[in-house]
């Protein structure tokens, strides 16, 4: 397979992926929004920053403000990680990849760019929200649907899934690392209706609201949500489950080249530095420090594959 | 009677043999469900993301080509005769193509005379000496055919170095095959979707000597932005191949390799859509960022097999067009079983000065254009148009060529009103081997869709339709 096509396969899937994680914020920002009305533009700036959109954001407008924030993460162009931006990008990357692909995972995604961009021509009003967020997630399943049911598992695929992991694991490092402060021993304000709505928050902003409770039950303290967030090897956008997911698929790969580059090994130390402890040891090494080094060990494996298979010259 | 040739019509209006199943079939059919099927088309094709690029258009700028529902039809008889034509001129052109990068026998036999050679912007002194595997030029010719009657079908271009729409001959067809399933269990179609298969055969088959193992193969495209680049991908997929571009392939060691997530792995063959110009900075032209630097002289060296070969505009342009019955009977010692167009060299004074005087009755276009731009109609320019033309034409005569206004036949569409006339032409596919020539039954057939508007180029507003070849 060319570099190209592996760079291009993995981004696909990583802009897919990321824009699937914006709808699901965008839903979270707007539920917080409307349960605390008073500090709906603190909200919505955390979820910019979330994101990690808040920057471009603030060179563009003044203040936060909530038909703002939704209006760039959704679907301003400007904004290079927007809905819109990245179903753009990923159908470009489809595009430049399209012998890799099969005509059904081809189709999802040139269906997927074409249906949001129609249903974003427009700033999107608070009543319509839902069903645009809706099309986007719906959108996402049929690609990854898609994806599953036709493409042979190889290489392609492989790519494809790193890409997948990659981006989701930022994502759910990202969330933890702006709302780290809310599962912090010291804010066990213990059943504060306050902290009740956060923790909700976060369980909601990976969609595991449901995953959750058939886990634990009724019982929410900051420690199960970390331990679920992070180490649970069920919960499909916890820490723990993507990094064995790249690991895996790089393994793969392994196998099928006969070689394998600094990227396998770096994961399998990611998995180690990160994943093999328990969630005490996380708590008394500082929760915050070990996301942002997290984040960016992530990134760097993220480049080392990039490299290894000469994604570009 | 029309002046047109209609070929789904007779004078009297009774439906010709060949079309006898599609009438039967149409008249039986609701109106509303066709009008609902062509929208469905339509979206079949968007989906499916066949769409051509626009130049000079925003990036974003995608649009479709439109198809219409109502096949063309060919007889087995017809298309017998045009298989013969064709396989006759393409052997023609190859052999030209090898003479005059060698010996130049048809310059000394005075034929050609050597200034269309030598002065011709697509002759590549490069290729002097060169042979390529299998002394194939032309792996890949589209034919353009236009009709006038029954019996008369003319070569309008050659189209020898790259020619594209076989995608929309192979998507054409399997549109009407998921649409209209029971209109080709009624008639007997000939089959065109072995195409991609035989494509990779082909090319296969002119590998360079020094390849061991199954040759492979890639397809070179300048890139996501390029007008045909679904058509580049469409074919490198249906053949199972790579598709690369210029910053995929570097020279290694002798060979032109692409980069793979393994490291750098040689290309046996490289069927390229990028022009001659581009292909090489290191030996044509230096700002092109989308060849390899280098390619040619792997080339030259056996390294390769690059198709088409470097050099093969040389049989397609339009002023050596004018000589084809000559290099026909020359290398074949047969008369051109298709005709030619009858063209006057604007280069020579008497044929300058009888076309400037009857500009409105001729087609005017260029020795080097393509694409339908930079031409002139007579018929339906205005005097404005004809006036600014004279001048251009007269300030660069070499520059251009006439040729009369065909009446081009006639195949109806489906239009608001129902069935109606509109100009067609005809590209059929042929593919070139070692191995010998492959004529795909069908091609593409590219209609003008305003009425009585001649033009047929997609980029001017033309259409297409499924081309049909019946078993007889």
């Amino acid at each position: 397979m060319l570099g190209k096509t592996a760079g291009g396969l993995f981004w696909m899937s990583r802009y897919l992926e990321r824009a699937e994680n914006t709808a699901r914020l965008l839903e979270t920002g707007q539920r917080m929004a409307l349960t605390r009305t008073k500090n709906s533009a603190e909200e919505w700036g955390s979820v910019l920053k979330t994101a990690g959109v808040l920057d471009g954001y603030l060179a563009k407008y003044d203040e936060v403000d909530r038909d703002n924030a939704v209006d760039w993460l959704l679907r301003d162009v400007d904004n290079p990680s927007s809905v819109k931006s990245v179903i753009k990008q990923a159908r470009h990357n489809a595009r430049l990849v399209r012998t890799a692909l099969t005509y059904d995972v081809w189709g999802a995604v040139n269906a997927t760019w074409m249906k949001i961009d129609e249903a974003t021509q427009r700033r999107v009003n608070q009543r319509d929200l839902p069903a645009v967020l809706e099309l986007v997630r719906q959108q996402a399943a049929l690609v990854r649907g898609a994806t599953l049911g036709t493409m042979l598992r190889n290489d392609i695929f492989d790519f494809m899934r790193i890409g997948t992991f990659v981006e989701r694991a930022d994502s759910t490092g990202r969330i933890l690392d702006v709302k780290y402060y809310v599962l912090l021993p010291t804010a066990f304000a213990v059943g504060s209706s306050l902290d009740n709505i956060q923790w909700e928050s976060i369980l909601r902003s990976v969609g595991a609201g449901g995953g959750y409770q058939l886990t634990y039950g009724q019982r929410t303290t900051p420690s199960d949500i970390a331990q679920f967030l992070i180490l649970d090897q069920r919960m499909p956008r916890s820490l723990h489950f993507c990094c064995r997911k790249i690991q895996e698929n790089l393994s793969y790969l392994k196998k099928d080249y006969g070689f394998a580059g600094p990227s396998c090994e770096a994961s399998n130390t990611l998995y180690e530095k990160y994943l093999n402890r328990r969630i005490s040891d996380i708590f008394d090494f500082g929760l915050h420090e070990y996301i942002q080094d997290f984040l960016n060990d992530l990134g760097g494996l993220s480049r080392q594959i990039e490299v290894d298979y000469r994604f570009y010259e | 009677m029309s002046e047109y040739f209609d070929e789904m019509l007779n004078d009297d209006g009774s439906l010709r043999d060949s079309y006898e199943e599609i009438g039967r079939w149409f008249n039986a059919q609701d109106v509303s469900r066709l009008r609902a099927k062509q929208r469905e088309a339509e979206e079949v094709f968007r989906l499916t993301g066949i769409t051509f690029n626009v130049y000079g258009k925003a990036e974003a700028e995608e649009r479709l080509i439109p198809f219409d529902i109502v096949p063309r039809v060919i007889s087995g008889r017809e298309w017998q005769r045009l298989e013969r034509g064709i396989e006759q001129r393409v052997r023609a052109i190859n052999a030209f193509l090898h003479d005059i990068y060698h010996r130049q026998e048809i310059v000394r036999a005075g034929r050609v005379p050597i200034e269309m050679i030598s002065e011709n912007e697509a002759f590549l002194p490069q290729m002097l000496g060169v042979s390529p595997p299998g002394r194939v030029y032309t792996h890949i010719v589209g034919v353009d055919l236009v009709r006038t009657g029954p019996d008369e079908f003319f070569v309008l271009e050659d189209n020898a170095r790259t020619p594209s729409g076989v995608s929309y001959m192979l998507e054409n067809r399997e549109t009407m095959l998921k649409m209209f399933p029971e209109l080709f269990s009624a008639t007997n179609v000939r089959n065109v979707s072995d195409y991609p298969r035989s494509l990779r055969r082909s090319l296969a088959a002119c590998a360079p000597d020094c390849v061991e193992n199954e040759p492979t193969v890639a397809v070179l495209t300048p890139g996501i932005y390029n007008s045909a680049y679904y058509e580049h991908a469409f074919l490198a997929d249906q053949m199972g191949v790579e598709l690369v571009e210029g910053h995929d392939l570097r020279v290694v060691e002798g060979r032109v390799c692409m980069r793979t997530t393994r490291g750098y792995r040689p290309i046996d063959v490289l069927y390229r859509r990028v022009d001659d110009d581009f292909l090489d900075p290191l030996n044509f032209n230096p700002d092109s960022a989308l060849g390899v630097p280098g390619i040619l002289d792997v080339y030259r060296a056996g390294g390769i097999t690059i198709a088409n070969a470097p050099g093969t505009g040389i049989a397609d342009d339009k002023a050596i067009y004018s000589y084809m019955p000559e290099i026909v009977e020359f290398y074949t010692g047969e008369k051109p079983l298709l005709q030619n167009v009858p063209t006057w060299r604007c280069s020579d004074p008497e044929s300058l000065s009888y076309v400037l005087d009857n500009l409105s009755d001729l087609v005017v276009k260029e020795v080097h254009g393509s694409g339908g731009y930079g031409m002139l109609i007579g018929p339906t320019a205005s005097k404005k148009e004809i006036a600014a033309f004279r001048d251009k034409l007269k300030s660069r005569p070499a520059n251009y060529i006439a040729q009369p206004t065909l009446s081009l036949s006639t195949v109806p569409i489906f239009a608001r009103s129902g069935l109606a006339p509109r100009h067609v032409d005809l590209r059929p596919f042929v593919l070139v081997s070692p191995e010998g020539i492959n004529i795909t039954p069908g091609g593409l057939t590219r209609v003008a869709l305003k009425k009585g508007s001649l033009v047929v180029n997609s980029s001017q507003g033309g259409g297409t339709k499924d081309t049909w070849v019946l078993e007889d």
